[in-house]
């Protein structure tokens, strides 16, 4: 499993409910399941991967966050979880403000636009970045609404959005993210775990 | 017709049951069939509930018809549903012509079949008369339920009554009421069969002239249903019937109208007109929402089930929407559903085609659930 599903299983405490939105194949909720006896479930656009998640006994429906998350009551998951998704929206603050609706509290991680390697990339090149976490050239990428780990942050603020904890990942290492150490921190990690409520 | 209808396994339903449109019976035939083996645990019985014309003959050898059961191309041994691994139990539903108490059951007390003397049933009335079944059969808690079409209306409605009675549920290309459109092809239906001559007002069983064309008819429109434009166009397009060009009559030139022919005329051999107009009312009468104060989501209100919705994308007939209305449902009252469209251009019918995606699907749902509901006890 990587990394980031790894710390954000750390992030949930067992037994809470869970849903994972745009939860691929499934490894994330098959691992909260097994380890930490969590009540996970998933919702997933990719037909392939909702049959191979419902062939693992998971509880994953098919269907698109953007516009079918209005099913679930309010608060009725623990924690959701967006990983790497957010900037996949057509509206991203709806889908968020959704997120925040149906959950206690969220967590979402985003692919960081302002990682060194990118900014470098743009700057000595003058070409869109190709790095491991954004592995699409500009005519065939998923992601219309990329942005920097500081963006989000103040994102958040703006919106009065209440943040929890921020954690940096970069290659193997991670780091605790705070106001002071914001600027540093959205230069050197590769992607962005926010916990918000 | 070798094999007799009273042949059939059947159980004898003494207690008396009180049906939504207030009469009640007792002492009545529910017939059935199981196949596989019930484990000493009693943890891997799954009950399959049947379709508008189906039967307790899910699989191998219908032995009234001589053909494969309907659903052999899922249930069976090393199938997707597994008999080598699971106990399948099927019943006949009330109403039903296939050796359960129906309409063409004989009146003790006037020694004639009751014709449309025979009580109005509904879904709710099918599915208690079934759980009696289970009882007899001394299960507590089934595997699974499993129903296509109408049966999957008798799926969710077993669920919403008898919530502890199964660890998970497979409703397929089901709908949790009939729409405007629903009703209108069922009362097609109807109205060929009650505007054939011999119908006569369901009085036909003495002289054994039964409205065969009335039903035929209604059979026709009903498959038209249950496939899809494209699935059509590709099998049957503007095909000739042997032969090289039109013959300015109205026999079948087309394909396709020979097709419809011979499905009507093949159903009439096993199907009870009566049962037909009984049973589709059934269907229409069932409407989910309205037994429960808070709509549909109550009647899913703190369940444990664990639910797989299917539907196929070429479905007009019970289309996807049908079934996203029972998620959105199942999850307002936070019940643990997973949902799947299967692509398909085979429409309604996919459910009882060879459809692999389907069948990988469901087997991989039900096996990973046997695990935990195995360890579950």
């Amino acid at each position: 499993m990587k990394n980031e599903f790894k710390i954000i299983s750390n992030l949930l405490p067992s037994q809470s409910r869970v849903l994972d939105v745009g939860c691929g194949d499934g490894t994330l909720i098959q691992a909260l399941i097994n380890e930490k006896n969590i009540d996970a479930r998933g919702i997933e656009l990719g037909k392939n991967n909702v049959k191979e998640c419902i062939s693992k006994g998971l509880s994953v429906i098919e269907g698109n966050a953007e516009t079918e998350l209005g099913q679930f009551p309010d608060k009725a998951f623990n924690f959701v979880i967006l990983s790497q998704t957010l900037q996949a929206f057509y509206q991203p603050e709806n889908v968020l403000d959704q997120l925040l609706r149906i959950s206690h509290r969220v967590i979402v991680s985003i692919p960081n636009f302002g990682y060194w390697q990118i900014r470098a990339k743009l700057l000595f090149f003058g070409k869109m970045p190709l790095t491991k976490s954004l592995p699409y050239s500009w005519y065939d990428t998923p992601n219309l609404h990329m942005c920097s780990i500081k963006d989000f942050y103040q994102f958040c603020e703006k919106k009065k959005i209440k943040i929890d904890r921020v954690i940096g990942i970069n290659g193997e290492k991670t780091s605790s993210i705070h106001r002071a150490n914001l600027e540093i921190k959205n230069l050197l990690s590769e992607v962005g775990i926010f916990l918000v409520s | 017709m070798d094999y007799k209808i009273e042949n059939t396994n059947q159980i004898i339903v003494t207690k008396p049951l009180e049906l939504d449109c207030g009469q009640t019976i007792k002492d009545f035939p529910i017939a059935y069939e199981t196949y596989g083996e019930l484990n000493e645990k009693k943890n891997n019985a799954i009950l399959i509930f049947h379709a508008l014309t189906g039967d307790q003959f899910v699989s191998g050898n219908n032995p009234i018809t001589n053909k494969e059961g309907w659903w052999t191309t899922t249930v069976g041994p090393g199938k997707a549903v597994d008999t080598n691994k699971y106990f399948i139990i099927c019943a006949n539903v009330l109403g039903g012509c296939m050796g359960s108490f129906g309409p063409k059951s004989i009146n003790k007390e006037k020694n004639e079949p009751y014709g449309l003397n025979f009580p109005v049933i509904t879904i709710k009335d099918m599915v208690r008369a079934q759980e009696t079944l289970l009882e007899q059969l001394g299960i507590k808690k089934l595997l699974s339920v499993l129903g296509g079409s109408m049966g999957g209306m008798q799926l969710l409605q077993f669920c919403a009554l008898y919530p502890e009675k199964t660890f998970s549920a497979i409703p397929i290309a089901a709908t949790a009421s009939h729409n405007a459109q629903q009703i209108a092809l069922n009362e097609l239906a109807r109205q060929a069969i009650m505007s054939d001559p011999l119908w006569n007002k369901g009085n036909y069983y003495q002289d054994s002239k039964i409205p065969k064309n009335g039903l035929a008819v209604a059979r026709m429109a009903a498959h038209i249903t249950y496939m899809s434009d494209k699935g059509l166009q590709e099998k049957f397009g503007r095909k000739l019937q042997e032969k090289k060009d039109y013959e300015f009559t109205f026999d079948a030139d087309f394909q396709i109208e020979s097709y419809l022919r011979h499905q009507g005329k093949v159903f009439v051999e096993r199907f009870d007109a009566n049962s037909y107009l009984y049973i589709s009312r059934a269907m229409d009468y069932f409407d989910l929402a309205k037994q429960f104060k808070s709509g549909l989501s109550g009647a899913f209100q703190n369940h444990k089930t664990k639910f797989l919705i299917v539907s196929f994308s070429s479905d007009w007939l019970y289309p996807t929407k049908n079934s996203k209305e029972i998620v959105i449902a199942l999850n307002a009252s936070g019940a643990n559903v997973a949902f799947a469209e299967i692509k398909t251009d085979r429409g309604h019918d996919s459910f009882l085609l060879d459809e692999s995606e389907f069948l990988k699907t469901i087997k991989g749902f039900l096996d990973s659930n046997f695990e935990i509901f195995k360890n579950e006890k």
